[in-house]
């Protein structure tokens, strides 16, 4: 079994290059999506739907920042603990409280323009967490530390998606 | 002697038969069939010069149906029985249905879907589909002069799973060899995108008679990625009207009206809705049973102000897909409309001023649908196109299943790219535990009273253990046609169940096959025959594969003795099908296709090692 990094020929680190993601995502899809084989052999079939699914996954995994760091790891034979270890300094769990007042505020006042700009945050301090883990995995190959950023990354996703879902209930 | 045959160069010896493949836009209001020909997307009329297809079905006494224009004549005079968009009722129950009381319909409670009460029997809307599919599918055959090797049908691209579901079964009850369920923003984007060479972020505005769709798609260089998709399965043209007949009966203070009145003033609302588009303002006379003379004068200012909120209704849905996808409306290259209902003025304002941009209307609304998917059929078909083209697309709801508590844990969220797979894993609540049910819902809300419930299923031998010992694994896998199955294995026993979501609302095979035969039975058809024909046919494709597969990579990929043993095989299957029945000639298929498995999976090996490379395959030997 390949990895992902390798499956798409790229090399196994943090920073990597977009466009060649993206290129050899469609190059590989063109190869193997069940639209080549609609009249093939239902051998070709199965296989083609798998090999799909295992682009589909790889490609998305190496996409996304958050996913690509616990990923790396991940083959670094480091568990990230999303679940178990919930451990975060004052200063995050102070600023999370914040956002999740600040989403109840104007979830209240119905200040979708608040939300939006909350969402710009967010995004903000996401990228700013990434380009971290970009020099903790890749330059200090400080395995412990990127294992934090990318716990801390997930809480961040998780206060988007109650954003989000505010900005929707709000909406309709 | 013969002589021997030399092919020429680069091209394949068993020269590749050219398949018919249509593209089929199954609407609430109109359907409509379209093909390739000659390189050349075509709409396919009907002998009047028709191109589309009212979707109405109208059930006779004398057991006849008729469908489409014929059909559509019948609607005032005998509504109980001539049903129009059925699309509505697809994979719905009857609690689902808000507005019943506006339809001239004797609707039946089914467990199931809803159904409909007829002179001609009690039909589900999957019933009355494959009519209107049937109706196409002629006239797709007689136009092109020989049987459709295959189709591409289109549903919304909000459709959920049960209306996926009971669209292919529609499909398959009319007899239609189903290529592919493909998205309607996205046929239209095909079609839109050759045509214009595009390249970019577009967004697909699509406002049909009954549904709403938005898309947004990156376009590049014959790749057709999905990045969201949003709208609303209950919205559309219709509902426009509805409005209209409902300021009728206040302005005229109309008593409760029969369904014939009923149906009559839906179709002036329509008419005058259309009327709209061209005039400041329109007259709506008619005659009601009662012999009230209705006579009303409607202006495009009281129109804009019924319909205000349902204009708006498609904005929220714009707005959800540009978040997903991460994409502001200044990236936007151009907004694609789609569907007869973008035509009303006001939609053309609301979504220019939305994207800051005036729409593109460059192609016709109603055929745009159908153009892409007979465009992908072609290409599904393996007809040679010049259009190498990539299809990208993405589920529109979130997937998961009921934990405890009655909260929805979310395996494959909205807007991921299909096919996909997700497992997670689970565990027993209780000591000795030793069945689990699993409850698979689909819908964006926590809780699952508010998704909709697609099955559910036991998984059940799980030896006795504590609670929190066992580990559940469940896996949800949606295909190519944005359809779903779930898995269930317990990892440390290995008791396994696994469904093909049928959910609670579509057709379990049995119930097809006895529509099937019912159907058969009128046209006097052999069952067996037609189930021999049908295992010859499948017999002859896969020995058609894998011979073009052979004669491509089989020097390279197989070594002697296995080729021999390929050959083996597929010696087997021809002599069964010179001589045996239909069992046989099955079974010899799924040997030989079991015996394909490993040149398969070579042949994937080697075209990911080519795209990666750009080496030839010749370089890859094993
Ligand atoms: N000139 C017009 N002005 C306003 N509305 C129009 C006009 N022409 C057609 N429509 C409306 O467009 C709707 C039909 O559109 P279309 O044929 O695209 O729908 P459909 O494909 O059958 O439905 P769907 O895609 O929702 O399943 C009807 O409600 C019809 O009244
Ligand atoms: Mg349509």
């Amino acid at each position: 079994m390949v990895n992902h990094f390798e499956l798409f020929n790229l090399p196994a680190r943090y920073d990597i290059d977009r466009t060649a993601l993206d290129q050899t995502y469609r190059k590989l899809q063109g190869e193997v999506h069940p639209d080549r084989y609609a009249t093939a052999t239902s051998a070709e079939r199965l296989r083609s739907a798998q090999m799909a699914t295992l682009v589909n996954e790889a490609y998305q995994t190496l996409k996304s920042p958050v996913d690509r760091a616990r990923y790396l790891l991940h083959l670094h034979g480091i568990d990230t603990q999303e679940e178990t270890n919930t451990a975060m300094p004052a200063d995050f769990l102070m600023q999370q409280l914040e956002w999740r007042e600040a989403i109840e505020d104007a979830h209240a006042a119905a200040d979708i323009a608040a939300l939006e700009n909350l969402l710009t945050d967010l995004k903000h301090e996401a990228a700013n967490l990434e380009t971290q883990l970009g020099t903790t995995i890749d330059e200090q190959h400080n395995h412990a530390r990127a294992a934090d950023l990318v716990r801390k990354l997930r809480f961040l996703d998780k206060v988007r998606d109650e954003t989000k879902l505010a900005i929707e209930a709000l909406e309709t | 002697m013969a002589l021997l045959q030399i092919s020429e160069p680069g091209k394949s010896a068993s020269p590749h038969r050219h398949r018919l493949a249509a593209g089929i836009d199954l609407g609430t209001t109109n359907s409509l069939v379209a093909t390739v020909r000659s390189g050349m997307a075509v709409v396919l009329s009907d002998e009047e010069g028709h191109a589309l297809l009212p979707s109405v079905v109208h059930y006779l006494n004398n057991g006849k149906v008729e469908v489409g224009h014929a059909a559509q004549v019948q609607q005032s005079h005998d509504p109980h029985n001539t049903i129009v968009s059925a699309k509505r009722f697809m994979g719905r129950g009857l609690h689902d249905i808000d507005d019943i009381g506006h339809y001239p319909y004797r609707f039946v409670d089914a467990p199931g879907m809803v159904q409909l009460n007829t002179v001609n029997g009690v039909k589900s809307p999957v019933e009355v589909s494959a009519e209107i599919l049937k109706a196409l599918k002629a006239r797709a055959e007689k136009s092109l002069g020989d049987e459709l090797a295959g189709a591409v049908i289109t549903v919304p691209a909000y459709f959920d799973d049960a209306q996926r579901q009971a669209t292919k079964d529609a499909a398959r009850l009319a007899g239609l060899n189903v290529f592919r369920l493909l998205n309607e923003p996205t046929a239209a984007a095909i079609a839109y995108g050759l045509d214009n060479a595009s390249e970019g972020v577009f967004v697909v505005y699509d406002l049909g008679g009954g549904t709403f769709d938005v898309s947004i798609l990156r376009l590049s260089r014959g790749v057709f990625e999905v990045l969201a998709t949003n709208g609303d399965s209950a919205l559309g043209g219709d509902d426009f009207d509805r409005r209209i007949f409902c300021w009728m009966l206040e302005k005229f203070q109309i008593p409760p009206l029969g369904p014939e009145d009923t149906r009559l003033l839906l179709t002036k609302a329509r008419e005058a809705k259309e009327q709209l588009t061209y005039h400041q303002q329109t007259r709506i006379t008619g005659v009601l049973s009662t012999g009230d003379v209705i006579d009303l004068t409607l202006d495009n200012d009281t129109f804009g102000k019924l319909t205000q909120h349902l204009v708006g209704k498609t904005l929220a849905p714009i707005r959800k897909a540009l978040r997903d996808a991460d994409i502001a409306t200044t990236d936007v290259q151009g907004v694609v409309m789609v569907g007869g209902a973008t035509r009303i003025p006001q939609i053309q304002r609301a979504v220019a001023e939305f994207f800051r941009q005036e729409p593109l209307n460059n192609l016709d609304p109603d055929k745009v649908v159908a153009l892409g998917a007979a465009i992908q059929a072609n290409v599904l078909a393996g007809n040679k196109d010049e259009n190498e083209l990539l299809l990208l697309d993405v589920i529109p709801l979130s997937l998961g299943l009921e934990t405890m508590g009655g909260l929805a844990e979310k395996i494959i969220p909205r807007n991921s790219t299909i096919p996909v797979a997700r497992a997670q894993e689970f565990t027993t609540f209780k000591d000795g535990q030793t069945a689990m049910s699993i409850h698979v819902v689909q819908g964006e809300r926590e809780l699952v009273s508010d998704c909709r419930s697609l099955a559910r299923f036991e998984l059940r031998g799980i030896p006795p253990m504590a609670a929190g010992a066992a580990r559940v694994r469940v896996t949800f896998q949606v295909d190519a046609d944005g359809l779903l199955s779930v898995s269930a294995r317990e990892q440390i026993s290995g008791v396994e169940a696994h469904i093909t979501v049928k959910p609670s609302y579509g057709l379990t095979d049995d119930e097809i096959a006895t529509m099937l035969q019912s159907s058969f039975s009128h046209a006097s058809t052999d069952k067996e025959a037609r189930a021999l024909r049908e295992a010859q046919v499948e017999a002859d494709q896969l020995l058609a594969a894998i011979r073009a597969a052979l004669e491509q990579d089989g020097d390279v990929l197989l070594d002697a003795a296995e080729r021999a043993e390929l050959e083996r095989h597929m010696d087997a299957l021809k002599s069964a099908m010179k001589e045996a029945g239909r069992d046989a000639i099955a079974y010899a298929t799924s040997a030989l296709n079991r015996a394909s498995e490993t040149f398969a999976a070579r042949r994937m090996d080697a075209s990911i090692n080519r795209a990666l490379t750009g080496r030839k395959i010749d370089d890859l030997k094993v």
